[in-house]
């Protein structure tokens, strides 16, 4: 192998092998480079399973990792079945599985999409089988070299070993293992009894390369010539180009193209492709293109609808609980019947304010096309969906088009849309140059794919014996899914028909009224659950303190006797009210509930059911002056079966402090028709001095299916930091986000 | 003055160069190309020197990821308010987006790339990042890493109030296991020569 071309695999064994990252702690560090550690002679027994003669494992990660730990967890998953020695084990992302079947793309590696914490439950269910598969074959190579029955043989630690104590290495057996046919039956998977990793702490796979740096990100990469550009974003939904005057940009060195970027097409959905008009500058580097943008001069014409802003919002929200709602989601009884003549009535309306994503890593799409092919790097949790996107626009064949998926610096979402994808292609297709399309923070705040605006009406009541006998819900909001699916799906996005207390009380009506935000809106962390949950769980402890009832009790009392009730949604097919009352009870023994309560600390408790994880959050907080302290979180939670409890710990307690922060401080804004945020200064997110110094998370123990972990953490627990603000002080907080609020009312 | 060390006026005139060289032509070695003088900004990077000949108005960012394609520092606000792009410069914290290349002349810089020995050991910030498994998405966590440096350069055994007057940002979350990874380093580092 020449020298350049060995430089050139390396570097790209860099980017996409992360392969130094499989170094556990303890281990001597090694000056090892990617080559020393993949050699040259490596040997393929599956998809995802490659091993060396040294026994170096190289399992491939297939998920995109976003920062929920999934290349860890699937490594974890198949390495236990296939008994590899952990301390060999290298993880490689690998990339998008695709063929051409007929011009159709044909997916070849199953699961590959960081979203609704789907990843760890799919690779329970099928990366089990491809380890336990990989193993069997490196079993019959063992037996067919001792000539003995594969049956009398067993595993350890990347190790076959025979009845009478002789051993063979992985190493040793791959290149055999290799020729040898998969069995047609399924391979016999263990039983949780034998799991040797699952289940144990381990360390993020990645860590030692994000620590030392060289952990690349997609806008880390270059493909050769790359030219980079940064687009002028028209503000205004569905505005155009009036005129722009480029000659002071064009004056600048470096500058190579400037373009514009036709609107969207609303025929496409959403997310497929780019959010706004815009002018493109093309350069040879970053901060010339930075320049030039800023050296345009630009007249954009507005849209037909203005955006609006959440003040508009609500009053359109009035207006249409006026009307018939746009979809009744539930009707259980007779909610207004039994209302009538209920002793206790409960009547309030929150308020949640439009917030944007504000990942650190902003988006980019890096892209080179040519006749022949297409190569992607982009952060995306959504490779598929943006696959489609450089198949539509560049008219490749599928088996042409190559995604990578490299690390994301974070996801929460944003990157389950492929728009800024799209500004790439539109561009490399023009120039026939690679294009890196890179985002400012100003541009990721003013264009998003928002959570959007909602209000919510509950109404509720009691009888003689303060027990509820009856609960409406209504909700506005502008749906995820308008612009994207046919209108009447569009409650589908928004709430949830089995979400509790459905099934808990006999008379029951949920129903949404669709609003029109003109802002594009998407998926966000937990997406509506998060929000519904902050109005039912603040809901359910305003009806307890005027009932003067303990929080607690009264939820305790509400989910009644341990039953399974049917869910319909992603999560489902049931809903253990058990396992809820289980976590709410460990969440409030941990924070000492029942302890007499220091002046003027406040507690506060909530719950949900998100994704097939049962999560419970107990607060404690006082006000110190104008600062709010929060002094302990509970975050207790059953997610089935955790695979690896040191990263389902850090996404819980994770979600914990992304839940407070976008509680407390967040919300876009829009004036004169578009978003006023630009950074963050005025979008800020919680600063470590403002965040507790711990999360305490409880994981209990569990043989259920793992339900994952990276969504669940967020719905309860922003409810539970405003009620328990209403226990400090008084105040109860009707809206997110929290702090202007509760200063106003302090 | 050696009266011999100067010819008479018109055998000067016989060795003027341009007369000379088209007798004989010169051939420079061939291993040496003459260079003009460039003035730049002379700065070094994880110790290695460079000389900057661009636009000095080039913020550090982007000569550190488009120049010298050192991504370690990360591009997140621009505005120096979440301090993904931390560095040392001359030892002293600093964040990149916002310093430009025409006052770095003679400094010194170091980058996350840098911290690490050269046999790969971890710097005992890093080391403790990693078994405090302080990661998340990881995109912020190079900038934590410099800061923690400059910190415990300044206060050995810090107090939350220092920890916590970091003032990166960071979206998942990962501040509980960022706290504990800076109070590890602290201990592992005490008492030893920086």
């Amino acid at each position: 192998m020449s020298r350049a071309h060995n430089a050139g695999r390396r570097r790209f064994l860099r980017v996409f092998g992360s392969a130094t990252g499989a170094l556990i702690v303890g281990l001597p560090a090694l000056a090892w480079t990617p080559d020393q550690l993949l050699g040259q002679r490596l040997v393929r027994l599956n998809a995802y399973v490659r091993i060396e003669p040294d026994g170096t494992t190289v399992i491939g990660a297939r998920d995109p990792e976003v920062g929920q730990g999934i290349r860890t967890a699937e490594a974890r998953i198949l390495a236990e079945e296939l008994d590899a020695d952990w301390n060999k084990v290298i993880v490689e992302p690998l990339d998008l599985g695709v063929t051409a079947v007929n011009g159709e793309p044909h997916w070849t590696l199953g699961h590959q999409i960081a979203s609704g914490s789907t990843s760890v439950p799919a690779a329970w269910n099928d990366l089990r089988t491809v380890g336990a598969a990989a193993r069997a074959l490196l079993v019959g190579a063992a037996a067919a070299r001792w000539q003995v029955p594969p049956a009398s043989l067993r595993t350890a630690r990347g190790v076959v070993i025979s009845a009478d104590g002789r051993k063979l290495g992985y190493g040793a057996l791959a290149a055999d293992a290799a020729k040898l046919q998969p069995a047609s039956a399924p391979p016999a998977l263990k039983s949780p009894s034998q799991f040797a990793l699952v289940g144990q702490d381990t360390g993020d796979v990645d860590a030692r390369d994000i620590v030392t740096g060289r952990q690349h990100f997609a806008s880390d990469e270059w493909l050769g010539d790359t030219l980079v550009a940064v687009i002028a974003r028209c503000p205004f939904p569905g505005g155009t180009l009036a005129r722009v005057d480029d000659k002071a940009a064009l004056q600048l060195q470096g500058v190579k193209n400037v373009m514009s970027i036709p609107a969207p097409d609303n025929n496409d959905p959403l997310g497929t492709r780019q959010l706004a008009a815009g002018v493109a500058v093309l350069a040879t580097d970053t901060w010339t293109a930075l320049q030039a943008v800023a050296a345009l001069k630009i007249e954009w014409k507005r849209g037909k609808q203005a955006a609006l802003g959440d003040d508009a919002l609500a009053k359109a929200a009035q207006q249409a609980f006026a009307a018939a709602p746009t979809q009744v989601v539930r009707h259980d009884g007779d909610f207004a019947a039994t209302d009538k003549h209920a002793r206790h009535h409960f009547d309030a309306e929150y308020r949640v304010a439009t917030v944007a994503h504000a990942d650190l890593e902003p988006p980019s799409a890096l892209v080179k096309i040519d006749d022949q092919s297409a190569v992607l790097i982009a952060p995306t949790q959504n490779p598929r969906a943006a696959f489609a996107v450089v198949q539509r626009l560049t008219g490749l064949d599928p088996g042409q088009i190559q995604v990578k998926l490299p690390r994301t610096g974070g996801g929460f979402g944003r990157f389950l849309e492929s728009d800024y994808i799209a500004e790439a292609v539109l561009l490399a297709n023009a120039v026939k140059r690679p294009i890196k399309v890179l985002w400012t923070r100003a541009d990721a705040f003013a264009h998003d794919t928002y959570r959007p605006f909602s209000i919510h009406r509950l109404q509720a009541c009691a009888d003689r014996r303060r027990k509820l006998t009856g609960w409406s819900h209504h909700i506005a909001s502008t749906s995820r899914l308008a612009g994207r699916e046919q209108r009447a799906r569009w409650w589908l996005s928004e709430m949830h028909p089995d979400d509790l207390p459905a099934g808990l009380l006999g008379n029951l009506d949920y129903a949404w009224y669709a609003l029109d935000a003109a802002l594009p809106r998407g998926t966000y962390r937990a997406s509506s659950h998060a929000v519904n949950a902050f109005a039912t769980e603040c809901f359910i402890d305003e009806i307890a303190h005027t009932l003067k009832q303990d929080p607690l009790a009264l939820r305790l009392a509400l989910l009644g006797a341990p039953r399974k009730l049917p869910y319909r949604g992603h999560g489902g097919p049931v809903l253990d009210t058990g396992r809820l009352t289980e976590v709410l009870k460990l969440a409030a023994d941990a924070i000492d509930w029942k302890r007499h309560h220091p002046d003027g600390h406040g507690f506060g408790l909530a719950c949900h059911f998100t994704f097939g994880g049962y999560v419970a959050h107990a607060v404690e907080m006082s006000m110190q002056g104008s600062r709010l302290v929060i002094h302990n979180v509970v975050c207790a939670a059953d997610i089935g079966r955790v695979v690896n409890p040191l990263g389902a710990r850090a996404a819980l307690a994770g979600a914990t402090l992304d839940a407070f922060s976008t509680a407390l401080r967040q919300s876009i804004t829009v004036k004169d028709g578009q978003v006023q945020q630009r950074g963050y200064k005025d979008y800020p997110l919680a600063t470590m001095a403002q965040m507790p110094h711990a999360v305490q998370v409880i994981l209990v123990p569990s043989q259920e299916a793992p339900a994952g972990a990276f969504a669940m953490g967020f719905p309860s627990a922003a409810p539970a930091l405003a009620n328990a603000i209403f226990a400090g002080t008084t105040v109860r907080v009707r809206q997110l986000p929290i702090w202007p609020e509760l200063m106003r009312l302090l | 003055m050696n009266a011999a060390a100067t010819p008479p006026a018109a055998q000067r005139e016989s060795h003027h160069r341009g007369e000379y060289n088209r007798r004989m032509p010169q051939v420079p070695p061939s291993h040496i190309t003459p260079q003009p003088i460039r003035s730049g900004i002379d700065l070094t990077v994880n110790a290695k020197p460079y000389r900057h000949t661009g636009d000095p108005k080039l913020p550090l960012l982007w000569y550190l990821r488009d120049v010298l394609r050192l991504t370690g520092s990360k591009y997140a606000c621009g505005d120096a308010s979440c301090g993904a792009c931390s560095v040392l410069v001359d030892g002293k914290l600093a964040r990149a987006c916002t310093l430009v290349m025409q006052d770095l002349a003679g400094k010194a810089i170091v980058t996350i790339e840098g911290l690490a020995s050269a046999d790969g050991s971890l710097h005992p910030v890093q080391q403790a990042w990693v078994d405090e498994d302080a990661i998340l998405c990881g995109y912020c966590q190079p900038g934590w890493i410099i800061a923690a440096v400059d910190l415990l350069s300044r206060k050995p055994d810090p107090s939350d109030a220092d920890i916590d007057g970091i003032g990166n940002l960071c979206r998942c979350g990962s501040y509980p296991r960022i706290r504990a990874a800076i109070q590890r380093a602290a201990k592992a580092t005490q008492g030893k020569p920086k």
